[in-house]
């Protein structure tokens, strides 16, 4: 991605020397050529010509389209993660960094990944706009306070690469800086493994459930009173108004903490709202959990 | 020209007291009472700007603490551009040339033309007031929510300054619109006017339909942050993206504010240096004029990374581009009007010269910013700062000194001196592009802007950006000192220094308070040389 990047943008280095070059000489070339001689000496009565108005703005226009095609395919390529991807969920905070592996492993300003895996950031902020910015990888993306924004990156060399927050965001804002840790997939798995006290992110997501008693309601068996969130995840979900909405990330964290915005066809408004109980981490590890309810039939043929 | 002297009676010195002054109604003097505004504040704003450059010569933040340097650049851009960049050609070289190039004796309002100075001043003084009671530290950009919830300084007097500052930039547009329309002297038709009126006019629209926009926008901020409305805090049910939307509705057309009048300027300074009707005049002024409609759909080219959807950066992408293609009608003109000119090398071309180079690069890096691939990588680095500097600083500020320096005559009646004015004009070229172009590699290396302090390996190409800087401050000093000087001691201009056409040039220098003696009768286009030419030398 990073080359498909560059190739774009020295194609635009080269373009911008061409055209400056043209002016720059067009300009000093008339300047020397026709510089005035005497002082009551008047240009030639030329008023324009047609024919070359269309010529610069015909030729300008079919090549800024073909920068519009190129870039914009470049940024669709961006936007799309592939299907499989390996998550890693982020929360910004005035100042710092914080990562959330699914396996549980947590860190601050350090983002440890494997080398050749496709990455998928899943990011949103407790407080306001913070930004991620990869430079190494030609990523990035805001991250946003009450919503989940995205990226993706495949990294392909082993090393250390610096990761900044790119939207201004208060004090100490050129402070809140990181580093991506690309590892070998055998190392990363050691690292990975080498210390999750609290289990996977599910489990704790499994835990808060309990703890805050979503299971009395949310049954596997459909004789709860909320709906069956088993194999919800990814699904389409009728709502009581008629609308649908796909079940991703943003869905389940707004019926967390607005219950009421969208209600699912055939079920009461009754669920309280857990706005301000919870935190953005516990917020991801229910997420988690409720992505990591499969449907009973798809988990027994698994 | 030998026997040049001062016309015994103009607008100068009809009247010597202060009160002549502050309740003066002559748009000659309220284009004075501008000068002197936009002079301090740009200077405030340039002090800030030594400050930032100072700081980013070593990596670490050791000279101001890291509050101190984000309210530095804050306020840096806000004086800028509120306060500078968008009302300097229009109210300096615009309310002293709209009326005269048209052949009318003031502006269509001259009482209003004076009350916008006025709030223009207030506005000015509130937000000169948040500075010195401890400042503003949210960006010139107010993002939401840091500056509605995070934010601790005086976020609500800064944006009530830019909100009172909004009501000038609307009274003016309101004034040259109206001017323009009902004003213009027998036989001087649309087409015949200087391209100069064309920029203004497409200015004027903009300001007069956008402005709203902001003044609303920060009010919605002050009122989320004094009432806890919920309107772009997500904690209230808000959209922080929300705000971006409204404050780039205008912003973005604001940049065309700020660039349009110079372009105008432009027009004008080839024409007179050339001695040569503008290349393609209607495409010229039609370019303005779609500059001014395209530049109100193009505001989400600042959001493509801020979470808006794929299909909607899109369309703001290909927007963008569009845009980008009057400009560059505008840049080929110019360079085709000095093919068989009669090219001068005086001060003013120089300047025109410099914006011709300057803002070409910086459009043509606007095309990597449109193209959303290599944007997401560029944006919100210093790229971004190098590419918008190279429009508002190479692009306005090149436009209105040199429209200072051909005008300069007029207004004052007396001529500066032209060697130390070249050496000023190569001395902020160099200065510039030294500042500026090392910010683009920069930028494409990663360092993201707003900064105190930055990884080590980003110093070298900040050590050149702060020399060079010091270079450019130099550079605006200097025409300070000869421009003061020449009003006591310049030679005497006589009413046309240059040799060229245009109304402006056939009444005296200083011009009397009403304009001209006569109401003058246009019979003739616009850059009109060849009535008057002689010996046509290919």
């Amino acid at each position: 991605m990073a080359s498909r990047v560059d190739n774009l943008f020295f194609f635009l280095v080269g373009l911008t020397i061409f055209f400056s070059l043209i002016i720059a000489g067009t300009i000093v070339y008339c300047a020397v050529k026709y510089h005035r001689k005497r002082p009551d000496q008047v240009g030639a009565r030329i008023h324009g010509g047609l024919l070359l108005e269309l010529t610069w703005t015909v030729i300008p226009l079919m090549i800024t389209m073909v920068i519009f095609v190129w870039g914009t395919s470049v940024f669709f390529a961006m936007s799309r993660p592939p299907d499989e991807t390996l998550n890693i969920y982020v929360v910004g905070k005035q100042w710092m960094w914080k990562f959330q592996h699914l396996d549980g492993q947590r860190e601050i300003n350090e983002l440890h990944v494997p080398v050749g895996r496709p990455v998928k950031l899943i990011m949103t902020s407790e407080d306001v706009i913070h930004d991620v910015f990869v430079p190494a990888f030609r990523v990035k993306a805001d991250v946003l306070p009450g919503r989940y924004t995205n990226i993706w990156f495949e990294p392909t060399k082993p090393g250390r690469y610096r990761l900044f927050c790119a939207e201004y965001c208060g004090t100490r804002h050129s402070g809140m800086i990181g580093e991506v840790v690309v590892m070998d997939a055998t190392e990363f798995q050691t690292w990975l493994s080498g210390g999750a006290p609290e289990g996977s992110l599910a489990s704790t997501g499994a835990k808060l459930f309990q703890d805050l008693a979503c299971n009395t309601c949310h049954r596997p068996d459909a004789q709860g009173r909320g709906p069956v969130l088993e194999g919800l995840f990814g699904k389409t979900v009728q709502l009581q108004n008629g609308e649908t909405v796909q079940a991703d990330e943003a869905y389940i964290r707004e019926s967390i903490l607005t219950p009421s915005a969208k209600i699912t066809a055939g079920f009461q408004p009754i669920m309280p709202t857990f706005q301000g109980l919870v935190t953005e981490e516990q917020l991801l590890a229910l997420v988690e959990y409720v992505k990591s309810l499969h449907a009973p039939s798809q988990a027994q043929s698994r | 020209m030998a026997t040049v002297v001062l016309p015994p009676r103009h607008y100068l010195n009809d009247g010597y007291g202060i009160k002549s002054w502050l309740l003066t109604r002559d748009h000659k003097r309220i284009a004075l009472l501008y000068l002197a505004g936009v002079t301090f504040f740009f200077f405030v704003g340039g002090a800030m700007a030594v400050l930032i450059r100072l700081e980013l010569a070593t990596p670490a933040g050791d000279l101001v603490s890291d509050e101190t340097y984000n309210k530095l650049f804050t306020m840096h851009g806000v004086m800028m551009v509120f306060f500078f960049l968008i009302p300097a050609i229009p109210s300096v070289l615009g309310n002293f040339l709209v009326p005269i190039m048209i052949g009318a004796k003031d502006l269509a309002f001259p009482k209003i033309n004076l009350l916008s100075w006025y709030i223009y001043i207030v506005g000015g003084l509130f937000t000169l007031y948040s500075l010195v009671t401890g400042g503003v530290d949210t960006g010139w950009t107010f993002y939401t929510p840091f500056s509605t919830v995070s934010s601790t300084t005086n976020v609500i007097s800064t944006a009530l300054g830019i909100f009172i500052t909004g009501f000038s930039s609307i009274l003016t547009g309101l004034n040259f619109i109206v001017t323009i329309h009902r004003m213009r002297a027998p036989g001087m038709t649309w087409f015949r006017m200087p391209l100069f009126l064309w920029s203004t006019y497409a200015t004027s629209l903009i300001n007069v339909l956008g402005t709203p926009v902001i003044a609303i926008t920060v009010l919605l901020v002050a009122v989320e942050r004094i009432f806890h409305f919920g309107f772009f805090n997500p904690a209230l049910g808000g959209d922080p993206v929300l705000f971006q939307h409204l404050f780039w509705f205008y912003s973005h057309p604001a940049v065309y504010i700020m660039v349009l009048p110079a372009m105008g300027v432009i027009s004008e300074l080839v024409a007179g240096a050339c001695r040569k009707p503008v290349f393609g005049y209607h495409f010229v002024a039609f370019a303005s004029l779609a500059i001014a409609v395209l530049g109100f759909l193009v505001w989400g080219h600042h959001m493509f990374v801020a979470g808006q959807s794929v299909y909607a950066a899109m369309i703001f992408s290909i927007l963008s581009f569009l845009v980008a293609i009057p400009s560059a009608v505008k840049v080929f003109n110019w360079t085709a009007t000095m093919w068989k000119g009669a090219v001068s090398w005086e001060t003013p071309m120089l300047y025109a010269y410099g914006f011709i180079g300057l803002f070409t690069i910086g459009g043509l890096t606007g095309l990597f910013l449109a193209a959303i691939g290599v944007d997401v990588h560029v944006t919100d680095t210093y790229f971004i700062i190098a590419h918008f500097h190279y429009i508002m600083v190479g692009g306005t500020i090149m436009g209105y000194l040199g429209g200072l320096h051909y005008w300069w005559p007029k207004i004052s009646g007396r001529l500066y001196n032209e060697g130390l004015a070249k050496l000023a004009a190569g001395i902020i070229f160099v200065g510039f592009n030294l500042t500026f172009f090392p910010q683009f590699i920069v930028g494409y290396l990663g360092m993201p802007r707003r900064y105190h302090a930055y990884p080590p390996e980003f110093q070298v190409l900040n050590v050149l950006s702060s020399a060079g800087a010091s270079i450019l401050g130099v550079g605006y000093l200097i025409p300070m000192v000869y421009l003061m000087w020449s009003l006591r001691y310049g030679r005497l201009a006589g009413s046309n220094p240059w040799g060229v056409v245009g109304l402006e040039w056939t009444t005296t220098s200083p011009p009397p308070t009403e304009n001209f003696t006569e109401t003058p009768v246009v019979t003739w286009d616009a850059y009109d040389y060849p009535a008057r030419m002689e010996g046509h030398v290919v």
